[in-house]
């Protein structure tokens, strides 16, 4: 049984309290750049997921509380929950460090956007 | 060669106290190359080297498995065969499945219990009635051996079932496929492990990949915890793990791994002989030759590695069974359990080449694996073998995500995934 609270509301339940809602951070290519999406891009959005064995990012729902969706670190070898966070953030410093795979090339890519909007 | 299993070799090993057996399989150590390799040693992993043998006399080749040969899905699902699917491409490929299974016990010279005891598949709305009675009428075109039936043949049929019409899920009737059953899910591996073996394919148990090696656009072998072993084609059917495996590959997949967890009751006297499937509530039953009632139902909802499930999954499972057959609610079960599957998007399986040379991907089998291993393992072998999709595992390449030309057996399923 996972044990979850809400970053939002505070709200502390077991995982019937909550809903599971797949991978987090995944954004819509349409959404910014609709006429140049390629079949590649929206395969990607629609379809592949990381789905690493150890430190994984999901969104949750805080079903019976306060509603919001918000976002988890879990291990998904041992169903650890590392840290819950809010739908607008980023997974805290230390856990980005630990990221590993598909999830260690987002961070970084995402990091080297931000540092040139900057 | 081996000698062959018969009644005869039984009497003549009960002589002798059953010490004389032979070793099934030998546990060889691995080689520097092969023509071949399947990484997971699993039905579907174990069929296809048997096939590879057999239809494409590829014996150069070997199995590595990181456990120990049918300890995943292949031990852990609960042994329904059926191929009524929704989609021509499913159907094609679950039949050719299924009627391996009638002569495979003969095939392998192992018994595989295969038990064409017919399968049910509760209509307990209006819309499940009629979502049923489509693809009875898309099986009835495709050849298939199945039929609608009345709540009264139900009843004949499972007298333990609840047949209230006022009850909250009443049963409307159900789908029926005859020649659908189950099988041993253990000696389904350890036959094609057995057959394979004896064909010279080397099964390399304890053995985990740690890499796969690449030169350029194709693969020249895999790094394992038992060494390099130099190869230029690579299998991987690793079900719930194929991610990792991919990754290391650097190829995406379209798969999220969840857990799925099934459980036996103490055994009982025979009180059902066919296999029921209450989809709308998520359930299904049968009962296994020892009288252990086998139950499953749907998935945990999140990401999951670890093979074990929680309890709410469980208790919604033993919810809506308790409901379909009353009789059951005081039973004690004995073991519960859960394995790691592999779901794609539109839960239909991915047999495929892959955008690197030599690298061939099987997976995706999701929450109905056990069923399709013989036509899994036929199919992949002869894709394997001449370097080009067969043609009833073309339609479930992993181009069809960009394409958008899904196989989409999700709203058709027998359980809700």
């Amino acid at each position: 049984m996972l044990l979850v609270t809400c970053p939002v509301c505070g709200a502390e339940g077991d995982e019937t309290d909550f809903h599971g809602g797949g991978q987090a951070h995944v954004t819509r290519p349409a959404t910014s750049d609709p006429e140049n999406i390629t079949d590649q891009q929206q395969r990607d959005y629609l379809f592949i997921r990381h789905n690493p064995k150890g430190l994984h990012f999901e969104r949750w729902r805080c079903d019976r509380g306060c509603g919001k969706w918000f976002h988890a670190a879990r291990d998904t070898a041992t169903l650890e929950f590392k840290a819950f966070y809010g739908i607008t953030e980023l997974p805290p410093a230390e856990l980005i460090a630990q990221a590993k795979g598909p999830w260690a090339d987002y961070f970084a890519q995402r990091a080297q956007e931000t540092k040139k909007s900057k | 060669m081996k000698p062959r299993y018969s009644i005869f070799s039984l009497a003549r090993n009960a002589m002798n106290y059953h010490k004389d057996w032979e070793r099934a399989w030998r546990s060889p150590t691995p080689k520097a190359e092969y023509d071949a390799v399947i990484v997971g040693a699993g039905g579907h992993g174990l069929a296809t080297a048997y096939y590879l043998a057999k239809n494409h006399k590829m014996t150069n080749i070997a199995v590595v498995e990181k456990g120990w040969l049918g300890g995943g899905n292949t031990g852990r699902n609960t042994t329904i065969i059926r191929s009524n699917y929704l989609q021509d491409a499913s159907i094609a490929i679950y039949e050719l499945a299924r009627s391996l299974y009638e002569g495979l016990s003969q095939e392998l010279n192992y018994n595989v219990m295969f038990s064409p005891r017919g399968v049910l598949m509760l209509c307990q709305t209006q819309h499940e009635l009629r979502a049923f009675q489509r693809t009875a009428h898309a099986n009835r075109l495709a050849g298939l051996d199945c039929r609608m039936i009345s709540p009264a043949e139900v009843k004949e049929l499972v007298p333990i079932i609840n047949d209230d019409p006022k009850c909250r899920y009443p049963i409307l009737g159900a789908y029926y496929q005859p020649r659908g059953g189950t099988g041993r899910h253990d000696a389904v591996a350890w036959g094609y492990a057995r057959g394979a073996d004896e064909m010279g394919v080397d099964i390399i148990q304890n053995c985990e990949v740690t890499g796969i090696m690449r030169d350029g656009g194709k693969v020249t072998g895999l790094q394992t915890t038992r060494g390099e072993i130099k190869t230029k084609k690579i299998g991987v059917v690793t079900a719930g793990h194929v991610s990792t495996i991919m990754d290391m590959a650097g190829v995406r997949m379209p798969i999220e791994s969840l857990c799925l967890q099934a459980l036996v009751s103490e055994p009982i006297k025979p009180v059902i002989d066919c296999v029921v499937m209450a989809n709308t509530v998520h359930g299904y039953m049968s009962q296994s030759d020892k009288g252990e009632l086998v139950i499953g139902g749907g998935t945990d909802p999140y990401n999951n590695y670890s093979q074990r499930g929680s309890f709410p999954a469980l208790e919604h499972t033993i919810t809506a069974l308790i409901e379909t057959f009353p009789i059951i609610s005081r039973l004690r079960m004995l073991r519960q359990w859960g394995g790691i599957v592999d779901m794609t998007g539109d839960r239909s399986p991915i047999l495929s080449k892959t955008p690197v040379d030599g690298l061939f991907v099987n997976c995706g089998w999701g929450t109905g694996g056990f069923k399709a291993i013989p036509g899994s393992g036929w199919v992949f072998a002869d894709t394997m073998a001449n370097d080009r999709p067969h043609p009833i595992a073309e339609p479930f390449s992993l181009n069809r995500f960009t394409e958008g030309r899904l196989i989409d057996e999700s709203v058709a399923a027998a359980v809700a995934h």
